[in-house]
C-alpha cells in the first residue's frame, strides 16, 4: 500500500525504516479545538506497525490531545472539534460512516493514573471481552483473561487471587492490571499515556519491560515526559512544543536514537538537553 | 484488516444509545405531567372561589361566607415566634460548629444529634410538643407551644444553611482578621457574619415556607377547632393556614371543597412568593460577586 | 476594625472576655438540639410506659386487633403497622424507578442548561404541602383515575394515598442518587469507554453499580420520609384500623392513628392519650434506624471518592 509523498515535511524517510516497516496509522493535519482554543496544530506523523514511538515534550504541549485523537476519545469531551485525519490501514477512522466504539475495540488505550473497575480482577479484564462479545463460552473467557495478564506480566501475581478486589492490588500491579484489560480484546494498537508518572521505578521497569514483549504483535504510541524512558523503550520519537501562540506543534520526528544523538531542531537539542521545558 | 471492522457493527447497540435517554426521561416525563395536573386541577376546581372575603371572614357552616382569616392569623403568628426562635439558635449553632469548636469528638456529637433531629417524623415533634409543653409544662395547646414546635422542626434547616453559609467565607479573611490580632468574635462579628448573613437569609425563608406548609404537628398541637375569634396572645388556641384546609377538605359538601381549592391556591401563591424572594435573594448574591 | 484593636491589656484582657463569652453562649445554641432529642425520646418513653402499664406488650407487638376507640379495647399494633408500610411500599414502588430514571437522566445526559429548569420543578414535588396532596387523591386520583382501572377501590384507600407519598419523595431519591452518579470518576468511565463500550453501556455496566450505595442510602431515607407522613393518609386512606394487604381497602396507619386521636378529644392521661405517645415511639423505632443507616452509607461512600 504506498502513500505517495506527503506534503508536509516529516515523513519516515525510506531508506531510514527497513522495507519490512508498514504505516499503520497516519495523522494528516490534525488539529484540535477545545471550545474556540486551539491546542494542538497541523500535525502530519506516520506511526510504523510493530514499532513502539515515543511522543515527548514539556507538560501541557498537546502530547495526551494528540493520543486522544487517534482513538477518538476527544469525541468524549462536549467542547472538543478535531479536524483533520487519522488513518488507520489507510481508513479515515473520522469518516461518518466510522462508529467511534468500533475504533477504540481496536486502538486500546491505557491511563495516566491506573483506573481499574471497582470489581475483581477477572471482571476487569474480562469487562472489554464480555462488551465485545468477544467469547463466547466461560471457558474461552478464561482463556482470554489468562492470556491478556500474561503479556502484561500480571499472571503469575495473581493466578490464584483472580476473584479478588482490583483495589487490593499495588499501584503499579493495577496499572498492568489496566494493561491487561486493554490486551484482552486483541487491539491492533495500543496507546499508553505516561503510564509509569505514578509508580515506584521498580513498577516502571516491569511495565517497559513487557512493553518491549509485545512490541511484536502491536504497534504501541507512548506519551511520557521521562526522556530516558522515551530512550530506553522507544524505536522512533517524536518532539512536540508549543509554539510563540503556545499552540502544540510536531518539531521533529525520527529514529529514537537519531533524535537523542543528532537532533535537527534547536528546540530539540535544548529540550533534551534539559535547557527548556 | 477490512473496512467491515470498523464499520457500524453491533447495530442494536448503537440503537440503545438512541433511545435509552429518551426511556430516562420518561420519567421526568411523568414527574412532570402529574405536577401539572395537580396544579390545573386545583386552579379549575377553586380559581372561581378566590376573593377577598376568604382572606378577611371567619370560618363559617355556610360555605359562601367562609373565610380562613383566624388561619391567616394563626400561621402569621406561629411562623413568626418560630422564626424568631429558631434563627439565632440555628445561626448560633452553626457559629459554635464552624467558627468556635475544636474538639473533633464534641462537633460530630452535636452534628449527630442535628441529623437525628432532621430524621424525626414531624408528626412526632406534635405529639411531643403537645405531651411536654402543653402539658407537662402546663403552656396548653397554644400558639406557643405550635411556635416552638415549629421552630425545632425547622432547627436543622437553618443550621444546616448558616452553616453552608459560614463556610462559604473564604478562610483567608479570618486569617488576616487574626493577623491583626483580633479575637475571634470580633472577626466573626465583622467579617464573616456581613458575608454570611444573605445566605442565611435565603435558608431562613426556606426553614420558613417549610413550616407555613407543615399541617401535621400543629393538628396533633392544636387538634380541630373552631377558631372564631382572632387570637391575642400566644397562650390562645389557634389554627393554621393547612389545617383550615383540612377542616375544609374534611367538610362533604362540594361547596367547601371548592372552598378549599381557593384556600390551596392562596397557600401556594404565598409559598411561590416566598420561593421567588429566595431566587432574587440568590441572584442578588451571586452578581455581588 | 476600629479603636478596640490596641494593644491596651486592660481592653485586650475585656475583649477575649466577651470572645469567651459567646463562646459559651453559642454553645448553649448547639446543645438545643441535644437537648430536643433528649426530650423528645424522654417524653415518648414515660407515656409509653403509661401505656404498656395498661397494656401487655406482647398483645401490643402481636395483636391483629386495634380496637381502642371502641368499647372493648384491644391493641394490636400490626394492622397500623401493616397500613405504614403497604403504604410507603406503594411510595417507594413508584418514586424508585421514577427517581432513578431522573437521576441518570440528569446526572448523564441533560446539558447543563436544561437541569437548571428542571432541577427546580423536580423540587416542587417535595414543595407542595402534604394536605395538597391529600385533596388531590382523595377528589381527583381516585375517583377520576384510579376508579377508572379499579372499579371497587373505596374512596379512602391505600393506593392512592401510597401514590401521592411516592410523588412526595420523588427528590429525595432523584437528588441523593444524582449526587451519587455525578461522583462516579471521569477516570472509570473513560477506561471503559477506553475499551470499547458504548455510553448506555457506560451508565448500566460502570456507573450505576459504582453509585449503587449512594442509590441505596436516597432509598432508605426516601422509604423513613414515606412512613412519617402523616396529612396524605390522614385525608386519603382513612381511619379504619383493618389489617388487609388489598390496597384498594381504606385503612388506618400509625401516623393516622396519630392524626385520629388528636383531632378528637382524648382528655390528659387516658389510654387514648397515652396511646398516642406508644405509636408515635413505635414509629421512631422504626423511622430512626433508617435514617442512621442511610448517613452512616452516605458518608462511607464519600470517603471511597
Amino acid at each position: 500500500m504506498g502513500y505517495g509523498v506527503l506534503e508536509q515535511e516529516f515523513k519516515v524517510e525510506e531508506k531510514v525504516r527497513g522495507i519490512r516497516d508498514e504505516v499503520h496509522i497516519k495523522v494528516k493535519n490534525l488539529s484540535v479545538y477545545y471550545r474556540k482554543r486551539l491546542a494542538i496544530s497541523d500535525i502530519n506523523i506516520e506511526f510504523l506497525k510493530n514499532k513502539i514511538t515515543a511522543i515527548i515534550g514539556p507538560s501541557g504541549c498537546g502530547k495526551s490531545t494528540l493520543l486522544r485523537s487517534i482513538n477518538r476519545m476527544n469525541d468524549l469531551i462536549p467542547d472538543a472539534t478535531v479536524i483533520g485525519k487519522v488513518y488507520l490501514d489507510g481508513i479515515d477512522i473520522y469518516d461518518k460512516s466510522v462508529d467511534p466504539v468500533a475504533v477504540r475495540a481496536v486502538i486500546g488505550m491505557v491511563f495516566q493514573r491506573p483506573n481499574p473497575f471497582p470489581m475483581s480482577i477477572y471482571d476487569n479484564v474480562a469487562f472489554g471481552v464480555r462488551i465485545n462479545r468477544l467469547a463466547k463460552d466461560r471457558e474461552e473467557l478464561d482463556k482470554k483473561v489468562e492470556d491478556a495478564l500474561r503479556k502484561a506480566a500480571l499472571w503469575d501475581e495473581v493466578k490464584d487471587r483472580l476473584d479478588t478486589h482490583a483495589y487490593e492490588l499495588s499501584g503499579g500491579q493495577q496499572q498492568r492490571l489496566c494493561i491487561a484489560r486493554a490486551l484482552a480484546i486483541n487491539p491492533k494498537v495500543l496507546l499508553l499515556d505516561e503510564p509509569t508518572v505514578s509508580l515506584d521505578p521498580v513498577s516502571t521497569a516491569k511495565i517497559e519491560e513487557l512493553l518491549y514483549k509485545l512490541k511484536s504483535e502491536l504497534t504501541i504510541i507512548i506519551v511520557t515526559h521521562n526522556m530516558l524512558q522515551a530512550a530506553r523503550v522507544s524505536d522512533f520519537t517524536a518532539v512536540m512544543m508549543p509554539n510563540e501562540k503556545l499552540v502544540g506543534t510536531l518539531i521533529e520526528y525520527g529514529p529514537t536514537k537519531e533524535v537523542f544523538t543528532n537532533p535537527k531542531d534547536k528546540r530539540t537539542e535544548a529540550y533534551i538537553s534539559g535547557r527548556v521545558g | 484488516m477490512g473496512h467491515q471492522v470498523l464499520a457500524i457493527r453491533n447495530r442494536r447497540k448503537v440503537i440503545l444509545d438512541i433511545y435509552m435517554p429518551i426511556i430516562y426521561s420518561i420519567g421526568l416525563f411523568i414527574a412532570i405531567l402529574f405536577i401539572g395536573s395537580l396544579l390545573l386541577y386545583i386552579t379549575v376546581t377553586g380559581a372561581h372561589r378566590l376573593s377577598w372575603e376568604l382572606l378577611t371572614n371567619f370560618p363559617s357552616s355556610n360555605p359562601k361566607q367562609a373565610g380562613m382569616l383566624p388561619a391567616i392569623y394563626g400561621t402569621i403568628w406561629t411562623v413568626g415566634i418560630s422564626t424568631l426562635i429558631s434563627l439565632p439558635i440555628g445561626i448560633a449553632t452553626a457559629i459554635y460548629l464552624n467558627e468556635y469548636s475544636g474538639m473533633e469528638k464534641l462537633r460530630s456529637f452535636l452534628q449527630i444529634n442535628l441529623n437525628s433531629l432532621a430524621g424525626v417524623p414531624s408528626v412526632i415533634f406534635g405529639v411531643v410538643g403537645l405531651g411536654f409543653l402543653s402539658y407537662t409544662l402546663g403552656l396548653g395547646r397554644s400558639i406557643l407551644v405550635g411556635s416552638i414546635v415549629l421552630a425545632f422542626l425547622t432547627l436543622p434547616l437553618v443550621t444546616v444553611s448558616s452553616l453552608e453559609a459560614l463556610k462559604a467565607v473564604p478562610d483567608d479573611l479570618r486569617l488576616g482578621g487574626y493577623a491583626l490580632g483580633a479575637t475571634r468574635w470580633e472577626i466573626i462579628k465583622s467579617i464573616v457574619l456581613p458575608r454570611a448573613l444573605p445566605m442565611m437569609l435565603t435558608g431562613s425563608i426556606l426553614a420558613t415556607s417549610r413550616a407555613i406548609g407543615e399541617a401535621a404537628p400543629i393538628l396533633i398541637i392544636s387538634g380541630l377547632v373552631f377558631i372564631r375569634e382572632i387570637p391575642t396572645s400566644p397562650l390562645d388556641r389557634f389554627t393554621v393556614m393547612p389545617l383550615q384546609l383540612y377542616n375544609w377538605i374534611s367538610r362533604p359538601q362540594v361547596e367547601f371543597r371548592e372552598l378549599a381549592s381557593a384556600g390551596i391556591i392562596l397557600l401556594l401563591l404565598l409559598l411561590i412568593l416566598l420561593n421567588a424572594a429566595t431566587i432574587y435573594l440568590r441572584y442578588r448574591l451571586s452578581k455581588r460577586r | 476594625m476600629r479603636s478596640t484593636l490596641t494593644n491596651d491589656p486592660k481592653t485586650l484582657k475585656k475583649r477575649r472576655l466577651i470572645s469567651s463569652i459567646v463562646q459559651n453562649i453559642t454553645f448553649l445554641a448547639a446543645s438545643a438540639s441535644t437537648i430536643a432529642v433528649i426530650i423528645i425520646l424522654a417524653t415518648l418513653i414515660n407515656e409509653s410506659i403509661s401505656f404498656f402499664e395498661k397494656v401487655n406488650i406482647f398483645e401490643y407487638l402481636t395483636g391483629t386487633e386495634w380496637t381502642i376507640l371502641f368499647e372493648e379495647k384491644k391493641f394490636g399494633i400490626l394492622p397500623l403497622l401493616n397500613a405504614t408500610l403497604l403504604s410507603s411500599f406503594v411510595a417507594l414502588a413508584l418514586a424508585v424507578p421514577i427517581g432513578l430514571a431522573i437521576a441518570i437522566y440528569l446526572g448523564e445526559y441533560a446539558g447543563p442548561k436544561i437541569k437548571n429548569v428542571l432541577k427546580p420543578i423536580i423540587e416542587l414535588l417535595a414543595g407542595i404541602p402534604t394536605v395538597v396532596y391529600g385533596y388531590f387523591a382523595l377528589y381527583f386520583v381516585t375517583p377520576q383515575f384510579l376508579r377508572l382501572f379499579l372499579p371497587d377501590i373505596q374512596i379512602n384507600n391505600v393506593l392512592a394515598a401510597g401514590l401521592m407519598i411516592g410523588f412526595l419523595i420523588i427528590p429525595i431519591v432523584a437528588s441523593i442518587s444524582e449526587d451519587a452518579i455525578r461522583s462516579v470518576p471521569l477516570d472509570l468511565r473513560l477506561a471503559a469507554y477506553a475499551v470499547g463500550a458504548r455510553k448506555s453501556e457506560v451508565v448500566t455496566k460502570i456507573v450505576i453499580p459504582a453509585a449503587l450505595s449512594g442509590i441505596f442510602a436516597s432509598i432508605i431515607l426516601a422509604f423513613g420520609r414515606a412512613m412519617g407522613e402523616t396529612m396524605i393518609v390522614a385525608i386519603a386512606a382513612g381511619f379504619r384500623p383493618i389489617l388487609s394487604f388489598d390496597v384498594r381497602e381504606s385503612m388506618e396507619t400509625m401516623t393516622g392513628f396519630i392524626a385520629q386521636v388528636a383531632t378528637g378529644d382524648a382528655p390528659h392521661g387516658t389510654i387514648e392519650y397515652n396511646s398516642l405517645f406508644a405509636v408515635g415511639l413505635t414509629l421512631l423505632l422504626m423511622t430512626y434506624p433508617l435514617n442512621l443507616i442511610a448517613l452512616r452509607v452516605l458518608k462511607k461512600w464519600a470517603i471511597k471518592y
